[in-house]
C-alpha cells in the first residue's frame, strides 16, 4: 500500500510537491519509487534553470531503465538535494523526506490548482 | 494477446512485475533486481525460462544436418552432452545462438531463444528442404510441449538432489543430479513424469536447467521453493537474468547478436569449428578468423561517476564516435556502470580508454577483459 501524505499535491506523472510560501519542494511518490525499485542514479537540473510546468527536468535510473521526471509547476530552480545524487537509494527509502529532488521558485502559483489532491492521486494509481 | 507460461499464476501469487518479452508475459522482477541478482551470486535463485523454444532433431542424418546448420562441431557430443553453438546464415550473420544437446544416438534437442522460435523453425525447415538426406531427418518444434526453469547459484548443489532424487534414466547416466558435470544432461523421474536436467545456465554461476511438461515443471517449481528455502532461494525475473549475464558477458540475441553480426565479431569464435568441414557461413567466418574483423564486441566499465550505460548510447574514442553500446546496466555485484558494445578492432584491447555518451555528455570508461565479473 503506497504512502500518500495528505499535505502534498501530486502530478499525474508521479511527482509530489510541497509548497512553502513562493517556493516548493519536488520529489517522486512512494508509488513511483516502488515501481522503479533499486534507484541507482539521479540526475538533477542546474540551479537557475527556468522550467515550464510539465517539462522534463531530471532523470532517475533504476537498474533496468531511465525515467524522466517532470516539473509539476513553472519556475526557477533554487536548490538541489545533493545527498540524493550521492546516495540515490534515498529515493527508495524516504521518498518524501531525504529523497527530495529540488526546490523551485513558483512563477505561476495558479498552476497548483491544476495538480491532483491526495485523494485524486490515490484514485489514479488504483489505491 | 501475450502468451503465458505454465508458471504464470505462480508469478502473480508472488507479486511479480510482468512485462512483454518477445510476446510473452514474463516476470521482470519480484522484489528488486539487485536483491535477486545477489541471491544468485551468493546463494540461489530460480527463473522461469519456459518461454524458450525447444526443437528436436532426430534420424540417421541428424548429426550431418546439424553440423551443416550450426557452427560448433556436433560430433564432439556423446549422448548426454550439450554445447553452446550458433546458427548462421550464408553471410555468417547469426540467425540464433542456442544450446544443442545429444539425448541419445540419433536424437538431439535444441534450446533456442523465445524471440527467435518462428525465425529459427522457418530457417531450419528451409535448410532441411535443401538437405540431400532429408528423408533421414525429422525436425519437430516442441516448444509448446515444454516448460522450463533455471536454478542458479553456489548453494543449489546443496539441495537439488533432494528436489529431484534418484539416478538418471536417460541421456547421461549418473547416480544423482549433482553428478552431472558442466554441459551434461540427464533424464530423471520426477513426481509422475520425467524431466531433463542439464548443468547449464545463463548467470555465470553453477546451476541447473530443468525442462519438462507444464504440470511437472509446476511441481518442480514448488518443490524447489520448499526445499531451497533454508538455503536462501529467491524467485528471479528477467531483470536479474539480464544483469547476471551482462556481468559475465554472455551474449543476448538482439543485443550482441543479430543477422548482420558474425560470431567472430561478437567474440564467440571459440564456438565456431572451422575444422569440421563445410557449414553455413563458413567462408565468411574463415575469412574473418584469418584476416580480422571491422567491428568487435568489447566489454567496458565506467570510470567516471555517471548514469548507467544503456543500449544505443554512442561510444567515443580519440575524439570521434566509433561505435554503440549494445548492453548496459549498473552492475549489482560491482556497483559500477558496465556494458558491452561494438567498436573497431583498434579500440578493442583491454585498458583502452573510451567514452560513453549519455544524454549528450561524455563519460570516461575503459575496455576490460571478458568476463567483467568473475568470482
Amino acid at each position: 500500500m503506497s504512502n500518500i501524505p495528505s499535505d502534498l499535491k501530486y502530478a499525474k506523472s508521479h511527482e509530489w510537491i510541497r509548497v512553502s510560501g513562493d517556493t516548493a519542494t519536488v520529489g517522486i511518490t512512494d508509488h513511483a519509487q516502488a515501481e522503479l525499485t533499486d534507484i541507482v542514479f539521479v540526475e538533477l537540473p542546474e540551479v537557475g534553470r527556468r522550467l515550464k510546468a510539465g517539462e522534463a527536468c531530471a532523470v532517475v535510473e533504476s537498474v533496468k531503465t531511465a525515467s524522466d521526471i517532470y516539473s509539476p509547476v513553472s519556475g526557477e530552480i533554487m536548490e538541489l538535494n545533493k545527498p540524493v545524487t550521492d546516495n540515490p537509494a534515498l529515493v527508495n527509502t524516504e521518498p518524501y523526506a531525504g529523497g527530495w529532488f529540488f526546490k523551485i521558485k513558483l512563477s505561476n502559483p495558479a498552476e497548483l490548482n491544476a495538480l491532483l489532491s491526495p485523494e485524486d492521486y490515490k484514485k489514479q494509481i488504483g489505491g | 494477446m501475450l502468451k503465458r507460461t505454465a508458471l504464470f499464476s505462480a508469478h502473480q501469487k508472488l507479486g511479480a512485475k510482468l512485462i512483454d518479452f518477445g510476446g510473452w508475459e514474463m516476470p521482470v522482477q519480484y522484489t528488486s533486481i539487485t536483491d535477486e541478482h545477489l541471491a544468485v551470486r551468493n546463494a540461489a535463485g530460480i527463473f522461469d525460462i519456459s518461454h524458450m523454444g525447444e526443437v528436436t532433431v532426430s534420424g540417421a542424418a541428424a548429426e550431418e544436418f546439424l553440423n551443416h546448420v550450426l557452427t560448433n562441431d556436433v560430433r564432439k557430443l556423446t549422448p548426454g552432452l550439450g554445447q553452446y553453438t550458433l546458427m548462421c546464415n550464408e553471410r555468417g550473420g547469426v540467425v540464433d545462438d542456442l544450446y544443442a544437446y545429444r539425448l541419445s544416438g540419433e536424437v538431439y534437442l535444441l534450446i533456442i531463444n523465445a524471440s527467435r522460435i518462428e525465425a529459427d523453425v522457418a530457417w531450419l525447415d528451409a535448410q532441411a528442404a535443401k538437405f540431400p538426406r532429408q528423408s533421414e531427418l525429422r525436425l519437430t518444434d516442441a516448444s509448446h510441449n515444454y516448460a522450463a526453469i533455471a536454478v542458479q547459484g553456489p548453494r543449489v548443489k546443496e539441495f537439488i538432489n533432494a528436489v529431484i532424487p534418484g539416478t538418471s534414466c536417460s541421456a547421461m547416466r549418473v547416480n544423482c543430479v549433482t553428478d552431472l558435470k558442466k554441459n551434461e544432461v540427464g533424464g530423471f523421474h520426477f513426481e509422475h513424469g520425467s524431466v531433463l536436467v542439464s548443468r547449464t545456465g545463463y548467470t555465470g554461476e553453477d546451476g541447473f536447467e530443468i525442462t519438462g511438461p507444464d504440470e511437472t515443471i509446476q511441481h518442480a517449481w514448488n518443490r524447489i521453493f520448499e526445499i531451497g528455502k533454508p538455503f536462501g532461494i529467491k524467485p528471479c525475473g528477467l531483470g536479474a537474468r539480464d544483469t547476471l549475464r551482462t556481468e559475465v558477458c554472455y551474449p543476448l540475441y538482439g543485443h550482441e547478436l543479430d543477422e548482420e553480426t558474425t560470431p567472430i565479431e561478437a567474440g564467440v569464435g571459440f564456438f565456431v569449428s572451422l575444422e569440421k568441414g563445410k557449414f553455413n557461413g563458413r567462408s565468411v567466418l574463415a575469412e574473418q578468423k584469418s584476416n580480422g574483423v571491422k567491428k568487435k564486441c568489447v566489454a567496458f566499465k565506467m570510470t567516471d561517476k555517471s548514469a548507467p550505460p544503456r543500449p544505443h548510447y554512442p561510444i567515443w574514442a580519440k575524439g570521434a564516435s566509433v561505435g554503440e553500446v549494445v548492453s548496459g546496466t549498473q552492475s549489482p555485484s560491482l556497483n559500477v556502470g558496465i556494458g558491452m558494445g561494438y567498436v573497431p578492432p583498434e579500440f578493442a584491447k583491454p585498458d583502452t580508454k573510451i567514452e560513453i555518451e549519455i544524454r549528450g555528455k561524455r563519460f570516461a570508461a575503459v575496455v576490460v577483459k571478458k568476463p567483467i565479473y568473475c568470482r
